[in-house]
């Protein structure tokens, strides 16, 4: 119900929306909570095992009740909470686990069977038969119990994510939050001040307390509104801080307000990553409820809730409400209620020595030990020691006192410790390194104690930057002693709830305790006390302290549960924002990529790099088709391919050719000005790392190419071995990776394609020859290289000339029978070859494998030569690299197929090798495969047998040299 | 977790490739033994407490840096570029 009043709501501002198909009305600064509140809707959700009606408990983030589920289809969200979500024109939200409906859910029968279902229900009853747990059980138990439900579709909306970085930054804008960004700014420091509500001011903002002269809320909006002219202030409102992690790292989620994300493509939510010099947390304190009988009856609120709703929002659950407490803060919510004329039917004070002036019926020393009415509160039975009487209540505001917020510093390891006096833990001083807590979060209850405190923490964190702290004048406040009389369950019988999200009572953490779960984290895991979406945020420290006194020990003694990111719930998608779809990987593109796509060639992946598959020709309907064309084209006629996206590194010094002496097996400083060598690269280990071509281009200067995959890893290595091992080395290198487009023109007719590109004269290299040529005005690089055993070339040009330099190759190419060709054909190409790519080194092969032992120099040492000689990787019985064809009727040797001795039985105990590229070779005409097998080198012409137990192929075929086409390499050199 | 590059500044963990113990700076002459290459290559400590580690600069200048850490509280005690670590004789 709405009721006059001046809270922090817009009345000029009504806003219609729907709950569960109704239509009903609010105000601008609503959020669905108090909209519902003021329409008189008490029950908003039902509870997760026994469907049990429920209200709203809370007025802030840790609600565990009032969750709902908005939008549709793809953009469809479970679980919101509704005190957090901001009322805006058109909110369409309804109310989760019920059916049909919220007011007749028939899956409320789970309620008149919760004596058979307490804790370790599940374990105990679905013991056997085992199949049917995953089949039968599980399956209706997630249909009966559980919270919202995604929609299964792809999330179609916006997220992001961004980076921020300050000297302080302040977690929290209530009052010692506003005073310590306040002290910070004063003293010049780049603050950024984050809360999680619409509003800072915190506290301020639901109670009707004045500072500096002024109420609350307006004190907070003046303190803003001088930070933000200040300029070195950034306050982040609808921001939650949810993690703190090393090195002054912490994460953020802000939900943008409804108006700005529903602009075309805005996103909903930005996930920040904050990185701050010092930090203050200031993020107040949660109230916690009291467990009695049914004490989960909808309009049961904390008593903080119930004076949010009313100060703030100017509504209420009901005219005729109790207040149940156990420190002054009942006193007050009594206050407020009559002040904005409300009857209060009870005040019930659990303190024996509490006092009252207020006219209203007070009960000292007193419980509340059960609520009735079923889907909303009708009255509270009262327990005094004359006995029991029953209030008519519609609300009850209670009070067990106030649990600081101290999940941030325990992120880092931090465990809480607990004070006596507030009957609270609070946060161990340094537990994460520059975060300073202050107010609320620390125990400290009273307005004037946490400006104070506020201060008192800002400059703890200027003090740790080496930074002046200003004069600013605190301004006045109230005071409040914190006089607090433990009250954590009712005794009596029934079921008193601790943790309502997850319908954990009282008696299930006795019965955990019972049965010898008596660690906190095992009454956690079996009850389930303390997950789902609140973490326990409401129920942690009461359940603990059921659970210390059904074990006979002190709560320090019993200690909490691990606090863990986040504070609230992010979403899969604020974390991974930007990583959907093409976002997932950066996308590298070749400068031919346009004219590739324009050819209709499908382009595959290759790491980061987009290539072409192969340039399908009118009448083509198969790849095979395209790709035998291509490579008869490459054998017969010419063809260009773009190899820019091999890793390509200038290199240079009067040491490069020692420097490259020492990453190569081979001898590069005897390299002629020049000249091109191939060059294999070992790890520290005696492995093959990769390998490539590199060129040189003048006395200090060479080109060294790697292949597309480890471009990076190469880099990566070349700077250990020039930085860690070879320092003293003047050498220096770049990736040029980018900077260069370089294509492959193969065929019989290269010679005479680049002859009347480039004349006669610059095409006159030898086989393995480089040189600086000009195309037109431009300077490119001529290599005489072939990774197709064709003769061939290799041009390069300046990236910006590569797409104009592609179309013309192939306008010159398909002029002589030729034309591009793609990743298919260069792969049939190299196997033809023999030539290995990383299929072949993948890491467990050495260069004797690979029948390149003799590049390793005798006259040198390099990079992985000492271990290539330990016997395990020199002796004779290693597996190879050989060439197959099949001999049987199946003409498959599909890569991943392992080798047999013919007429071995095919386990992993007979194992002989395994094929690592297979191709069909028109070439050849046969289908061919690269693949290592025991002592290959010596075994050429023998049949073995091939199988693939996952794609059924069982066959034989005959081992070969692996070079298969061309044997004496002729085509190649002439 | 943010690291001093020597050269950049602090930055985020995430700029940074992690390759292993700063062991990797004192490669055995060649000859020295099987022993010897076993231990540069296989054998690590792990110590609960201070460890020297090598970070690759990747996302930045392309430096090598040796990071002094605590492994249990996560504190980074100092970094030095390797170049000046194997200068010193590290």
């Amino acid at each position: 119900m709405r009721i006059d009043g001046k809270g922090l709501i817009d009345r000029r501002k009504p806003i219609s929306f729907r709950f569960d198909g109704q239509r009903y009305d609010g105000f601008a600064g609503d959020t669905l909570a108090s909209a519902l509140l003021a329409n008189d809707i008490r029950l908003m959700g039902r509870s997760f095992k026994y469907h049990r009606p429920r209200g709203v408990l809370t007025a802030g983030s840790e609600e565990p009740n009032a969750l709902v589920t908005t939008g549709l289809g793809p953009a469809q969200e479970p679980n919101v909470r509704a005190t957090t979500l901001e009322l805006y024109e058109g909110l369409m939200a309804r109310s989760q686990n019920r059916w049909p409906s919220l007011g007749f859910d028939l899956m409320a029968v789970n309620d008149l069977a919760a004596p058979f279902l307490g804790a370790g229900f599940y374990y105990k009853t679905f013991m056997w038969p085992k199949a049917f747990w995953e089949k039968i059980y599980e399956p209706v138990i997630r249909n009966a119990a559980g919270l919202g439900a995604l929609s299964g579709e792809a999330n179609s909306d916006k997220y992001e994510k961004a980076f921020a970085h300050c000297d302080l930054l302040v977690i929290g804008a209530g009052p010692a939050g506003l005073w310590a960004a306040m002290e910070g700014a004063r003293a010049g420091l780049d603050v950024i001040l984050c809360d999680e509500d619409t509003q800072p001011g915190g506290r301020l903002n639901a109670e009707t307390e004045t500072v500096g002269g002024m109420a609350g809320a307006e004190w907070a909006a003046s303190v803003v509104a001088e930070l933000r002219a200040m300029g070195n202030v950034r306050i982040m409102t609808r921001t939650a801080v949810i993690g703190a992690y090393d090195g002054g790292t912490y994460g953020a989620l802000e939900r943008l307000a409804p108006e700005v994300a529903q602009r075309p493509g805005a996103a909903r939510e930005c996930f920040w990553r904050i990185t701050a010099g010092q930090a203050v947390l200031a993020a107040g304190a949660i109230e916690r409820p009291v467990a009695f009988r049914n004490n989960d009856r909808p309009g049961i609120m904390t008593a903080g809730a119930v004076r949010a709703y009313l100060n703030r929002w100017n509504v209420t659950a009901g005219r005729n409400i109790a207040v149940y407490g156990n420190t002054d803060e009942a006193h007050r919510s009594v206050r407020d209620l009559q002040a904005a004329g409300l009857h209060v039917s009870a005040l019930i004070d659990a303190r024996p020595h509490a006092t009252c002036d207020l006219d209203v019926p007070f009960f000292a020393g007193a419980e509340v030990s059960n609520a009735e009415g079923r889907q909303a509160l009708e009255a509270v039975e009262i327990r005094t020691a004359k006995g029991v009487e029953k209030i008519r209540a519609e609300c009850l505001a209670m009070s067990g006192g106030w649990n600081p917020n101290v999940h941030l510093t325990c992120h880092m390891g931090g465990r809480p410790v607990w004070d006596r006096d507030i009957a609270a833990f609070v946060p161990q001083p340094g537990a994460v390194p520059g975060l300073h807590v202050a107010g609320a979060a620390r125990g400290v209850f009273d307005t004037a104690g946490c400006l104070a405190d506020g201060r008192r923490a800002a400059r703890a964190a200027l003090e740790a930057l080496g930074r002046k702290a200003a004069e600013v004048d605190l301004p006045e406040a109230e005071t409040a002693r914190y006089d607090i009389w433990p009250v954590w369950a009712v005794p009596g019988k029934g079921r008193a709830w601790l943790d309502f999200q997850n319908d954990v009572t009282v008696k299930d953490v006795r019965q955990a305790a019972v049965e010898n779960f008596r660690s906190v984290e095992h009454m956690k895991r079996y009850t389930t006390q303390g997950m789902a979406t609140d973490q326990g945020k409401n129920s942690n420290v009461a359940a603990l302290a059921v659970l210390a006194d059904a074990t006979g020990r002190g709560i320090p003694e019993t200690g909490t549960t691990t606090f863990r990111p986040p504070f609230v719930p992010v979403s899969i998608a604020a974390l991974g924002a930007g990583a959907q779809g093409k976002g997932f990987a950066p996308q590298r593109f070749t400068t031919s990529h346009d004219a590739s796509v324009a050819r209709g060639a499908p382009m595959i992946e290759a790491g980061l790099w987009y290539r072409p598959s192969y340039f399908p020709q009118a009448g083509e309907t198969h790849w095979r088709q395209s790709c035998d064309r291509e490579v008869q084209m490459v054998r017969r006629a010419v063809g260009v391919s773009d190899v820019s996206t091999l890793g390509k590194i200038d290199i240079q010094g009067p040491d490069a050719g020692a420097f490259l002496d020492m990453v190569y097996t081979g001898m590069f400083s005897t390299l002629k000005e020049g000249r091109v060598r191939y060059g294999l690269m070992l790890r520290e280990d005696g492995y093959v790392m990769d390998d490539g071509t590199t060129a040189r281009m003048g006395a200090d200067h060479y080109v060294m190419t790697t292949t597309t995959a480890a471009a990076g890893q190469v880099m990566r290595h070349l700077d250990f071995v020039h930085q860690c091992l070879c320092p003293q080395m003047d050498v220096r290198f770049i990736s040029v990776t980018e900077q260069w487009a370089q294509f492959a023109v193969a065929g019989p007719k290269a010679r005479d394609l680049l002859t009347e590109l480039l004349g006669a004269d610059q095409v006159d290299l030898p086989f393995m020859g480089c040189g600086a040529v000009r195309i037109d005005e431009i300077d490119a690089r001529l290599f005489r290289i072939s990774f197709s055993g064709e003769a061939g070339y290799e041009i390069a040009v300046p990236a910006r000339y590569g797409a104009a330099l592609f179309e013309r190759l192939c306008e010159m190419a398909e002029a002589r029978d030729g034309g591009p060709y793609g990743m298919e054909a260069l792969n049939v190409l190299r196997i033809e070859k023999g030539f290995i790519t990383h299929a072949e080194i993948h890491g467990r092969v050495t260069a004797k494998d690979i029948g390149m032992g003799g590049m390793v120099s005798a006259k040198k040492d390099c990079v992985g030569k000492p271990m290539a000689a330990r016997p395990g990787l020199s002796e004779d019985l290693r597996e190879e690299l050989v060439g197959l064809r099949p001999l049987g009727e199946i003409k498959e040797l599909p890569a991943g197929a392992h080798l047999f001795d013919e007429g071995a039985e095919a386990m992993a105990e007979n194992d002989q090798g395994y094929v690592t590229s297979s191709c069909y070779s028109p070439s050849c005409e046969s289908v061919l495969a690269l693949g290592f097998l025991k002592n290959g080198r010596a075994r050429h012409g023998e049949r073995v047998r091939l199988v693939d137990h996952l794609r059924g192929v069982d066959t034989i075929c005959e081992v070969q040299d692996p070079v298969q086409f061309d044997a004496d390499g002729g085509r190649m050199r002439d | 977790m943010r690291i001093t590059c020597p050269l950049c500044g602090a930055r985020d963990r995430r700029e940074f490739y992690y390759s292993g113990a700063a062991v990797a700076l004192d490669r055995p002459a060649p000859e020295a033994g099987a022993e010897v290459w076993d231990d540069y290559l296989h054998n690590r400590d792990n110590p609960a407490g201070v460890t020297r580690d090598m970070w690759y600069h990747e996302l930045g200048c392309g430096s090598w840096v040796v990071v002094t850490r605590n492994t249990v509280s996560h504190e980074v005690i100092g970094t030095a570029l390797a170049r000046d670590e194997k200068g010193r004789g590290a």
